[in-house]
């Protein structure tokens, strides 16, 4: 009877305020460098979840989703550090021109399946970088928008706790505010009955259509939902590098965060939360004795491949139920 | 507006451009249509031909024609690799999702791009012209390098002579075959594994053969896999994914589109050529000379 109750209870608890809570002690408990790299964590573990909303949720390849993360950083940079408009502002219309991108491109790439959809978000997130890389008196062409400012955290100053910290770190608080609202957000989203018929897409997109259901348009909008989260991961990400600069959108990084995703796991909702962890905490340990991390990423992401295509996540469930299954037959037994 | 001449050499300058593409993604469209299998890792195996033969340069520096030999040499290393891959990893991954097979090649193109920079260093290099194609000599007033030349009609050979293997020879027939049904072919008697191999290894030696004819006039850089590789993707999706043909207009297209789209819209050439990728796509997915997949 226990064993039964067991998941449902722990299906019960938020684990996304669980997870917020805890990481929301970092800048007190750790130190500098761990809030600097818990705010990396936070913000691409965003951008790995809003791409797998198409990934594992909708069954969409996108090789270009970095041009949504790529939208977001450069209108929200545009925005503080040409126009000095403040955050509260700068940020909403990041997600807006992302998610207005990924609506136009978006409209194009439903129209095509497997590899040429693959093939057309890739074209149109080099298209994002040519502009980017090219179009030197809005985006600063090669040398980017150096010196993006912090938004304006005064008024964390009379909270006390908060008031103490470095700006650093009070951005860290306001990233993972905001990480954690989206990823409650998505977690609704997949949840709801769009999110389950985007699911059925993703089995059998022609038993999808053939029971009514207008699959172009629901692929179209997981596509500017993903495109827009991807924005705010990429607005945060331009004032926590302190600027904004093209390689942001050049097309390996689409692939670095399918890489991410995939590590942690398609198939379950934290997958991409502890594919972005891993990755960053292994880059870390990784780059600080040898320059040769591309070479490292690709052979995890062979053995990946080949030995736990679930991806981290997956595999720890395969674990456990295996676990579950040998420890329940001896207790039978 | 502009002078005849100078418009002749950036046709010129095209046409070079366009041969050279078409050199590197004739292989990579083939080992789509048959094998329907995305090869990420192409332009890597095009940076690894570059780098083996600046190294064959160095080992055979005092012989003569050194620079041919090496180019050979680069070519069939790059087979060689290419037929080590097919056989440990790509082989395993036939039919999977397009996810995994993309991903596969892409975890080839972080290692051997990180190969490349453990062995080679990250240092520019580069490779002297072969004397005997050294000069160069005017066209209708425009200058055309003697080395150019020789790339156009390389891929202007390598395109009639993959169209005589293609369609005339039996190995070719049995291309063709595996193109349109795998299954069929194998049930047939065929050995589809040993074909998928095969050409996999041709499509691997057009490309590091590429690689090696590059060096004359690019220097050997990292990432310059990573760069060439989205370029033949423009050139196999303008032409049509799996087209032989189509990849060879594809390229003269792309070359041109590149070398006009400076002078009418100077800075934006990179757009247009994307821009170009994107119009195809969405208006016939298949490519100008393709056929749309089953």
């Amino acid at each position: 009877m226990m064993k039964k109750s067991a998941p449902a209870l722990v299906r019960r608890i938020p684990w996304v305020l669980v997870v917020f809570v805890a990481a929301l002690t970092i800048p007190w408990v750790g130190s500098r460098y761990d809030t600097f790299l818990a705010t990396q964590i936070a913000i691409s573990a965003l951008f790995a979840m809003s791409l797998n909303l198409l990934l594992g949720t909708t069954g969409l390849v996108s090789f270009g989703h970095v041009a949504y993360f790529g939208i977001g950083s450069y209108v929200c940079g545009i925005l503080m550090k040409t126009y000095a408009v403040p955050f509260s502002i700068a940020l909403p219309a990041a997600a807006i021109g992302s998610a207005l991108g990924a609506l136009v491109f978006g409209f194009f790439c439903v129209r095509l399946t497997k590899i040429y959809f693959a093939m057309l978000t890739l074209a149109f997130s080099q298209i994002i970088w040519a502009i980017c890389y090219k179009w030197n008196d809005v985006t600063g062409g090669d040398q980017g928008i150096p010196d993006v400012p912090y938004p304006n955290l005064d008024w964390m100053s009379s909270i006390p706790l908060l008031g103490d910290l470095r700006i650093a770190q009070q951005f860290y608080v306001l990233t993972l505010i905001v990480v954690m609202l989206s990823l409650a957000a998505i977690q609704r989203i997949i949840a709801s009955p769009f999110g389950l018929m985007l699911t059925t897409i993703r089995e059998n997109p022609e038993r999808a259509a053939s029971i009514g259901l207008n699959v172009r348009r629901y692929e179209l909008s997981a596509f500017v939902i993903a495109g827009g989260f991807a924005g705010i991961a990429g607005a945060l990400f331009g004032i926590f590098n302190r600027g904004v600069f093209s390689d942001f959108v050049y097309w390996p990084k689409s692939a670095e965060v399918m890489i991410m995703t995939i590590l942690g796991g398609i198939d379950h909702f934290w997958g991409p939360v502890v594919g972005a962890a891993t990755l960053v905490l292994l880059n870390q340990e990784i780059t600080s004795y040898t320059q040769y991390w591309p070479f490292v990423l690709g052979t995890i992401l062979l053995l990946l491949l080949f030995v736990f295509p679930g991806g981290i996540v997956g595999g720890l469930t395969t674990g456990l139920e295996w676990l579950r299954r040998k420890t329940g037959r001896r207790a039978s037994a | 507006m502009f002078e005849v001449s100078f418009l002749f050499g950036q046709f010129l300058g095209g046409l070079t451009t366009a041969m050279f593409l078409f050199l590197i993604a004739s292989g990579l469209s083939l080992v789509f249509g048959v094998m329907r299998v995305l090869n990420f890792a192409h332009g890597s195996f095009f940076m690894i031909g570059a780098y083996l033969a600046w190294q064959a340069v160095q080992w055979l520096a005092p012989a003569l024609h050194s620079f041919w030999l090496a180019a050979l040499a680069a070519a069939l290393g790059v087979a060689l690799l290419g037929g080590l891959i097919e056989r440990l990893l790509l082989r395993h991954i036939y039919g999977r999702e397009e996810l995994y097979q993309l991903l596969l090649t892409y975890a080839l193109v972080l290692i051997l791009g990180d190969a490349a920079k453990i062995i080679w260093g990250t240092q520019q290099l580069s490779v002297s012209r072969p004397p005997m194609l050294a000069g160069g000599f005017q066209v209708l007033g425009a200058t055309l390098p003697t080395y150019n030349l020789f790339i156009m009609l390389t891929g202007v050979a390598i395109a009639v002579a993959g169209w005589f293997v293609l369609t005339r020879s039996p190995a070719g027939r049995m291309v063709r075959a595996a193109a349109l049904d795998r299954e069929m072919l194998g049930a047939l008697g065929a050995n589809v594994g040993a074909l998928y191999t095969g050409m996999f290894v041709a499509s691997s030696f057009l490309a590091g053969l590429s690689g090696a004819l590059v060096t004359p006039i690019q220097s050997i850089v990292p990432g310059m896999d990573v760069e060439v590789i989205v370029e033949a993707f423009i050139v196999v999706v303008i032409g049509g994914l799996g087209s032989f043909w189509g990849t060879f207009w594809g390229s003269v297209i792309y070359g041109q589109v590149l070398s006009f789209g400076i002078l009418i819209l100077p800075g934006f050439s990179l757009f247009s050529v994307f821009a170009l990728m994107a119009v195809i796509l969405i208006v016939r997915p298949w490519g100008l000379f393709g056929r749309p997949l089953r």
